[in-house]
């Protein structure tokens, strides 16, 4: 995990001229429920103003850690500290920080909009002029202002989240916490959440803590991520670092698409000495995995000579999947559809899934 | 932080809460019928002293045999049976053809019981014997053969007193009615309660329920209700906001208060105007015991909450403290009718101390000083009570 503070150096410059420090601070953090370890001794730091990603399977541990963080659970052994305030012994002070987006909605369905955004505001002591005014801009800013005096009840799947995210800006939080924001939403919602996350990171300088189990949503959204299994951090980097882990500056993998792709072709690809591996994706594309300098040149050549025509070459970028499967030699059961409803009405039956409502 | 931000913290969740309820319409109409139904229910099912069983079909047969040709004394006690009859109505009066054919009207259900006059009857009086009736009664339903025979034994002392009264008459004509009751029966018995008016089953339930729900609602509501909160996942909302933990308690307790006082105002009125209950005591001093209460359970609710992980485990422990409460508390049955054991469990249940003082106040028109018990129990419950659970709950929040 040394190799992240270079590369975040090259990121955060590029990005704005934000001061280094970090803002959230994590030691050997611990969380053990029975004999289960949830959380097995995790440390990172997070730097003020950038999205930092949890990314791994279900039941990895991420969501217990933002628990862990935002108060809610009480670490077993190991400390955190946000803003300088410590998670255990100052909750109080760590609460008027943070802001969090759970999995699951926070809000009473029998109130409307502007009154459950009200309860929840003067939770914070925000006076009323103010938290009025704050209401009304972040109803306006997800475009729910015309629906503030209706019942939340009422209100579609994408419609309950903005409201869930608005809920935890609130207070205007320095740190926010997004526990799978886009979970079971579809595709335009999902889109609409990113967003709207990136704009308050970029404009109001939010340190926004995310986890997902969705390599493209880390990879779109975060400047470091930090790829979790089995309670452990396995890796922790910018997105484009992770890829280099695998890859190197080296290999290459390209996508080949022949328009009459032969079986003598592919064979001759094969036998290139520049050729890792070759696999066909369907009668006319090839995904390659080729190194050396002169690779690009020779798969090229290896083609014309058997007379074959080249409608179009790609150079792929691995993606974070492959990252995921370097690093833990498994996949990652990527679909959003896992961790849905299903578990949450199940939940009473079953004993693991305790770990998560805490 | 102070105690005034902890209470509008508090006040803020109660307000939330209440205006849950209140938009949840059938829950509203639901939480005014359900003491209702548990009034009527139990109310109109248990038999109460002032009005006993009214038209009990009864057959009669007479079976007299007489003695030289006369049935006088059958003939005079069916008369006085059915004058007094009209009088009370107790009795649905029918004939019946034979001493079987009561039995098999019995058994058909058409009769809960039947007078037989024997063949000897008149000849009994006559030769200076009492007279034998038998009464049939139907054993598969002890209840109500226990209400007729204390109907028809009445019945028979009355009429037995008469018939002793004219014999001493006609032994020594210078007694008039008076004085020969005098000597028939020497002891006469008056009735005569603390308070004015007939005593009636209502007056015993109404304060008995009236306690249980409002303590019921904050022994069981708040456990359901923050395990509710919790499975939703809206509990964290209340938790990551930089309030006191106790606020959420204190608030949910509120809601669950004010729930339980007008469930409880609900069966007053329904009491008073519907069952004829008569409130003797303040009706303040009323309010103040059931908040007395309410304080008194609350730490058990709070002992529940923490310890019941979902709203499942929540009901079924509610349930589980429910049940032994409501009967061995002497909400429906007076406890000096059970067994000297179960009366030991009921004296340890802070809701018969509770139950007890309201029926005290309610019915009879009690004061402080005379429930200095009840109100010692109920406080010293509550202390004990919430210093465990507070810390318990305290705990259990940052689990």
């Amino acid at each position: 995990m040394t190799k992240a503070g270079v590369s975040l150096e090259e990121k955060s410059q590029t990005k704005t001229n934000q001061p280094n420090e970090s803002i959230i601070s994590v030691q050997n953090l611990t969380k053990i429920f029975n004999d289960f370890a949830a959380v097995d001794g995790i440390s990172f730091d997070v730097r003020k103003g950038e999205i930092f990603g949890l990314l791994g399977p279900n039941g990895a541990g991420k969501s217990t850690t933002l628990r862990m963080l935002s108060t809610l659970a009480r670490p077993t052994k190991g400390t955190a500290t946000i803003g300088g305030y410590d998670i255990v012994k100052n909750d109080t002070d760590v609460r008027k920080l943070i802001g969090i987006v759970s999995e699951k909605m926070i809000m009473y369905n029998r109130l409307t909009a502007k009154e459950d955004l009200i309860f929840f505001g003067k939770l914070f002591n925000i006076p009323k002029d103010i938290l009025d005014k704050r209401i009304d801009e972040l109803l306006e800013l997800v475009k729910l202002t015309q629906w503030k005096n209706s019942q939340v009840g009422t209100f579609s799947t994408g419609m309950r989240q903005r409201m869930n995210v608005i809920r935890a800006l609130l207070n205007m939080p320095q740190v926010l916490f997004l526990d799978e924001p886009t979970l079971g939403l579809d595709p335009q919602s999902s889109v609409e959440i990113r967003e709207f996350i990136k704009k308050l990171n970029r404009e109001n300088g939010t340190t926004i803590i995310i986890t997902t189990h969705m390599m493209v949503e880390a990879d779109l959204l975060c400047d470091r991520i930090g790829i979790m299994d089995h309670a452990k951090i396995v890796a922790l980097d910018t997105s484009t670092n992770l890829k280099k882990m695998i890859s190197g500056a080296d290999t290459t993998i390209l996508d080949l698409e022949i328009g009459n792709l032969t079986p003598p072709i592919i064979e001759a690809i094969r036998t290139c000495k520049c050729t890792d591996a070759v696999t066909q994706e369907n009668s006319t594309h090839l995904r390659i995995i080729v190194h050396g300098e002169e690779a690009f040149d020779s798969v090229i050549d290896t083609v014309r000579e058997k007379d074959g025509k080249i409608n179009s070459i790609q150079s792929l970028q691995p993606t974070l999947e492959d990252v995921f499967l370097h690093i833990t030699g498994h996949q990652v059961r990527d679909s959003a559809d896992q961790k849905i409803p299903n578990e949450m009405r199940h939940r009473r039956f079953g004993a693991p899934a305790q770990g998560r409502t805490r | 932080m102070g105690v005034k931000t902890l209470l509008s913290h508090s006040l803020r969740i109660a307000w939330k809460d209440l205006v849950e309820l209140f938009r949840n319409r059938l829950g509203l109409v639901l939480l005014i019928l359900m003491p209702l139904f548990m009034m009527v229910m139990v109310g109109f099912i248990y038999p109460s002293s002032g009005t006993t069983a009214t038209n009990l079909p009864v057959a009669i047969v007479n079976e007299d045999a007489g003695f030289n040709n006369s049935t006088i004394a059958s003939q005079a006690f069916i008369m006085t049976l059915q004058q007094i009859n009209s009088h009370s109505s107790m009795m649905a009066l029918s004939n019946a053809s034979s001493a079987a054919d009561i039995k098999s009207m019995v058994q058909k259900g058409d009769i809960e019981g039947g007078i037989i006059i024997p063949s000897n009857f008149t000849a009994s009086f006559a030769t200076g014997q009492q007279g034998t009736l038998i009464i049939v009664t139907d054993q598969s339903n002890p209840q109500v053969s226990a209400v007729i025979q204390g109907t028809l034994s009445a019945v028979f002392t009355q009429m037995g007193t008469a018939l002793a009264q004219m014999n001493v008459q006609n032994l020594n004509p210078a007694l008039n009615s008076t004085t020969s009751l005098a000597v028939v029966q020497p002891y006469k018995i008056t009735m005569q309660g603390v308070v004015a008016g007939t005593p009636s089953y209502f007056d015993f339930i109404a304060p008995g329920i009236m306690a249980m729900t409002v303590m019921m609602s904050v022994m069981t509501g708040l456990p359901v209700a923050i395990s509710q909160e919790k499975e939703v996942g809206t509990l964290d909302g209340m938790m990551v906001a930089p309030i006191n933990r106790l606020s959420i308690i204190l608030g949910k307790t509120l809601a669950q208060t004010a729930r339980g006082l007008l469930q409880g105002v609900v069966i007053l009125i329904l009491a008073a105007g519907l069952f004829g209950v008569v409130i003797n005591g303040s009706i303040l001093l009323v309010f103040a015991l059931l908040l007395l209460g309410v304080f008194s359970f609350v730490g058990l609710g709070i002992v529940i909450t923490s310890f019941a992980k979902d709203q499942e485990t929540a009901q079924m422990a509610m349930m589980t403290l429910m049940f032994p409460m409501m009967f061995l508390s002497g909400v429906f049955f007076p406890i000096q009718q059970m067994p000297w054991y179960m009366q030991d469990i009921s004296k340890v249940l802070p809701l018969t101390y509770a139950s007890q003082a309201l029926r005290k106040v309610m019915v009879l028109g009690a004061g402080i000083p005379d429930i200095t018990t009840e109100l010692a129990v109920l406080i010293g419950f509550g202390i004990v009570m919430t210093a465990i659970a507070v810390p318990v709950f305290k705990r259990m929040m940052t689990r």
